[in-house]
């Protein structure tokens, strides 16, 4: 292969203040090819696609395009130069509709100042058509589903007709169905001339759309591989140094255990309808299905944060009525929400404030005044029970990875005594290798006799960790498996089940 | 072969388009029902209220008011907030007099001079908050300071009388419309606030307005100057704030330096009961119409009822209340 490459990092380097983000950094995509670029969460990835968009300049190396050196001075000259970048966090002005977001920067005007805006509509009708997405141009952003403002990302991206794309974790709120249009569209986009970077934490379809594999690993340029002759196992070992062995089965389970919690009938106004299971002691219940078939409605309404318009909800045996978070603290519920960053936790405080924070009044405090020292006592314990790696209870928390984050809130909960866990997608956005500790953490809750519920949409996950499986469609739950007979097959099969049909039959 | 889907779509745009109108619609038409409830009551309970006269100095009330709200609107769209524009106007109203009395330049010439001047202020104001980064909040409480102790440092903390340009005053209460009384000033508001208008919602200016306040790294990653169109769009509140400054002075027939304050409180009050979101990316010029006028019948009209200045503060302040939770009921009835 003596061709160029389309895109190339030499030696690439960028130093932070105490930090070397990267060192040394070799990335070469060649033409008509998409390179998936995978490590563990702070592995430099980021900082690539800074340097890549202009934000940051690079310490040393030198990023080539065409062979030629590439000087890229901010978004605006990524763009012109062909390079479109498609970040991790939404990047989306959610007040304004489909058509300003996409040609946001390039409106079309009549003269100088004013906008076109019939012109606007029409291009990005012609473009939408082109992309075959279902997508209106006038429709506001903000009102979209988190797919479909996806789809106004990629629309966006490819209308500056770029030769590379680079897509920083595209899947991550994505569920299968919508993996598979944007798979889809990045194949149509494939041509003997593009490229496309492809940054992604779900193995899975690392294998199904990537041509090479680049690992990166603290910063370092790791290896490449070829993705038809290598196995995902492979990788792994490379992004953690590591072998991880696969294909765990769930621990302890117990079918014989008392049942904790009992729903029936639970019904909200908006989604859920009928909505039964049970939770036993120190089981770990896993709740599958798609993005909006109502998982997280069933969390939010069991722990009062929505309300309630049917259905019972049993505590070991007792009737009770919870319609607040609150509520269901003091029944020793807790909800660790999906959105850790803006509803799990304070990131601008240290970890000691944040383990504590919602046990305070009823631990941690006398006539008002906080214990403090208790509480630190408290912080230090289970910062190292649950293996926390922070420097001290000290440390703000936003400088923690994700892992570690997710560690807190599960420690807040934990000082609270809660003996039903609910765990919104506990692993979401975290790497490889904190997933196992996260893992390990739930069967050992579990097997402390915590009862827990996992929700999740990686499948792989929701198989290894769940005793049992509830799994739920529009709002209803469609099947419920148990984990000697659960596969991925079956658990697809009701997750895409129309639940109408279920209620005839 | 895609014209059936094309033409489903266009349908599909059609009615989100007009559901989108509805919306935007329900938000200003819950603002005019409001103004229209206020004014029947007043005019019930008062025979007072409801004729020309008392019409007109309604309007005539909103002018100043008016003018700084149609200015900070943009910057409130953005997510920001301009707390200099109540005494940043009583130093345009001084730099009017010092330009026009006390250095005789020609009217147009002072007129303009003190336009530009409030642009500066709204200048230093933008590059404070786009350059140096400070928060919109703290940049603009300390040009309030400056602009107030600036009036007094250059008025010599005296009053500055337009006696003898009375074609000063008229800016404000003299009348082209021949044979009427009804003022300029109310004219000259009404065009601000086409102007307004049409840069908002015409314009690649007020895109991007709604754009920054919307998500601004996001205006900032599409490769939009963020930092150029934040300045670009305090300096226009500026020149609203020089604007209102003419406006109040030829009103009151001299430049008080010592006034201003509080301007800037009724002004966020006006744009905020028309709608606008205090945390960005939404709003309206047609809200904060009716914003200011809300504020200025509710005054008017509790004048008339002879209820205490003490007490029009009172149901002022609860009207701002209940317009922003019918602002939050209304987006959790739509989420």
């Amino acid at each position: 292969m003596t061709e160029t490459p389309l895109l190339e990092a030499r030696g690439v380097g960028k130093r932070f203040p105490g930090v070397q983000a990267l060192q040394d950094m070799h990335i070469e995509l060649r033409r008509g090819e998409v390179l998936a670029l995978v490590g563990e969460n702070g592995a430099g990835k980021s900082t690539l696609m800074k340097l890549l968009s202009g934000i940051y300049t690079p310490d040393e190396g030198e990023f080539f395009l065409d062979g030629k050196p590439l000087v890229v001075s901010g978004p605006r000259d990524a763009l012109e130069k062909g390079i479109s970048i498609i970040h991790q966090e939404f990047n989306l002005m959610p007040d304004l509709t489909v058509a300003q977001n996409i040609f946001i920067g390039r409106e079309p005007r009549a003269g100088r100042f004013f906008l076109g805006d019939r012109a606007l509509e029409a291009q990005a009708a012609e473009l939408l058509d082109r992309l075959h997405m279902p997508l209106t141009p006038r429709e506001r952003v903000g009102d979209l589903t988190v797919a479909k403002q996806q789809m106004v990302e990629i629309a966006k991206a490819l209308s500056y007709e770029p030769r590379i794309l680079i897509m920083d974790e595209p899947t991550a709120a994505l569920n299968d169905a919508e993996v598979r249009t944007l798979h889809d569209l990045i194949r149509r986009f494939i041509g003997p001339e593009t490229g496309v970077i492809y940054i992604s934490h779900r193995m899975d379809e690392l294998k199904r759309i990537s041509d090479r594999i680049t690992v990166i690993r603290d910063g370092r340029y790791i290896d490449t591989l070829d993705t038809a002759t290598t196995t995902m196992p492979e990788v792994i070992s490379r992004m953690v140094g590591r072998e991880i062995v696969g294909d765990f089965r769930p621990e302890g389970v117990r079918p014989d255990r008392p049942v904790v919690l009992k729903v029936r009938g639970l019904t909200t106004k908006d989604l859920l309808k009928d909505v039964s299971f049970e939770l036993r002691e120190g089981e770990i219940l896993g709740f599958a299905g798609l993005m909006g078939a109502g998982r997280t409605e069933v969390a939010r309404a069991l722990v009062g944060a929505d309300p309630i318009e049917s259905g019972t909800i049993e505590l070991r045996g007792q009737p009770v009525r919870i319609t607040s978070p609150a509520e269901a603290a003091e029944h020793r519920i807790g909800y660790l929400s999906e959105d850790r960053k803006n509803l799990g936790l304070l990131l601008e405080q240290d970890v000691n404030a944040n383990i504590g924070l919602s046990s305070i009044r009823e631990r941690f405090q006398r006539w008002g005044f906080v214990k403090d020292k208790a509480m630190r006592a408290r912080s230090r314990e289970l910062v190292e029970s649950l293996r926390i790696r922070t420097p001290s209870i000290d440390q703000t928390t936003k400088f923690l990875s994700g892992g570690n984050q997710q560690k807190v809130v599960i420690a807040k909960w934990l000082v609270k005594d809660c003996d039903i866990l609910i765990f919104d997608e506990p692993t979401r956005g975290i790497d490889v290798g904190a997933k196992e500790e996260i893992y390990r953490l739930l069967n050992e809750l579990a097997a402390q006799g915590k009862s827990i519920i996992m929700i999740s949409s990686e499948l792989p996950e929701v198989l290894r960790m769940s005793h049992r499986i509830v799994v739920m469609s529009e709002g209803r739950v469609t099947g419920q498996l148990e984990a000697a007979e659960a596969t991925q097959e079956k658990v697809m099969h009701f997750a895409t089940m129309r639940p109408e049909t279920e209620a005839v039959s | 072969m895609t014209t059936p889907t094309a033409t489903e779509e266009q349908q599909k745009s059609v009615s989100t388009g007009v559901r989108d109108t509805l919306r935007a619609g329900l938000q200003q038409f819950l603002a005019f029902a409001s103004l229209i409830v206020i004014f029947a009551f007043f005019s019930v309970v008062s025979p007072n209220f409801f004729n020309y006269g008392n019409v007109t100095n309604i309007l005539f009330s909103t002018v100043v008011i008016g003018t700084l709200a149609l200015g900070t609107t943009f910057v409130i769209i953005t997510g920001g907030i301009d707390l200099s524009i109540g005494t940043g106007m009583a130093l345009c109203a001084v730099m009017s007099g010092v330009l026009i009395v006390n250095a005789g330049i020609p009217l147009p010439i002072g007129v303009l001079g003190a336009i530009l001047f409030g642009g500066l202020i709204g200048l230093v104001n933008g590059l404070n908050v786009a350059v140096l980064k400070l928060p919109p909040f703290i940049a603009t409480l300390a040009m309030m300071l400056v602009a107030q102790g600036l009036a007094l440092v250059i008025s010599d903390s005296a009053p500055i009388y337009f006696d003898q340009t009375p074609a000063y005053i008229d800016i404000s209460i003299g009348s082209i419309i021949p044979g009427t009384n009804f003022p300029n000033a109310v004219l000259i508001l009404a065009l601000a606030a086409v102007i307004a208008g049409v840069l908002l919602n015409k314009t690649v200016l007020g895109r991007y307005t709604y754009s920054i306040g919307s998500n601004e790294e996001a205006t900032a990653l599409s490769g939009i100057d963020v930092r150029r169109w934040k300045i670009v769009i305090y300096t226009l509140a500026g020149l609203f704030t020089g604007l209102a400054g003419v406006m109040i002075s030829a009103r009151l027939g001299s430049a008080q330096p010592a006034t201003g304050m509080g301007y800037e409180l009724q002004a966020i009050a006006a744009v905020v009961i028309g709608g606008t979101s205090l945390s960005g990316g939404k709003g309206s010029i047609v809200g904060t119409v009716i914003g200011a006028l809300i504020i200025s019948v509710l005054n008017n009209g509790l004048q008339i009822m002879s209820i205490p200045q003490e007490w029009q503060n009172v149901i002022l302040g609860c009207v701002i209340l209940l317009a922003v939770y019918a602002d939050r009921a209304r987006k959790g009835a739509t989420a």
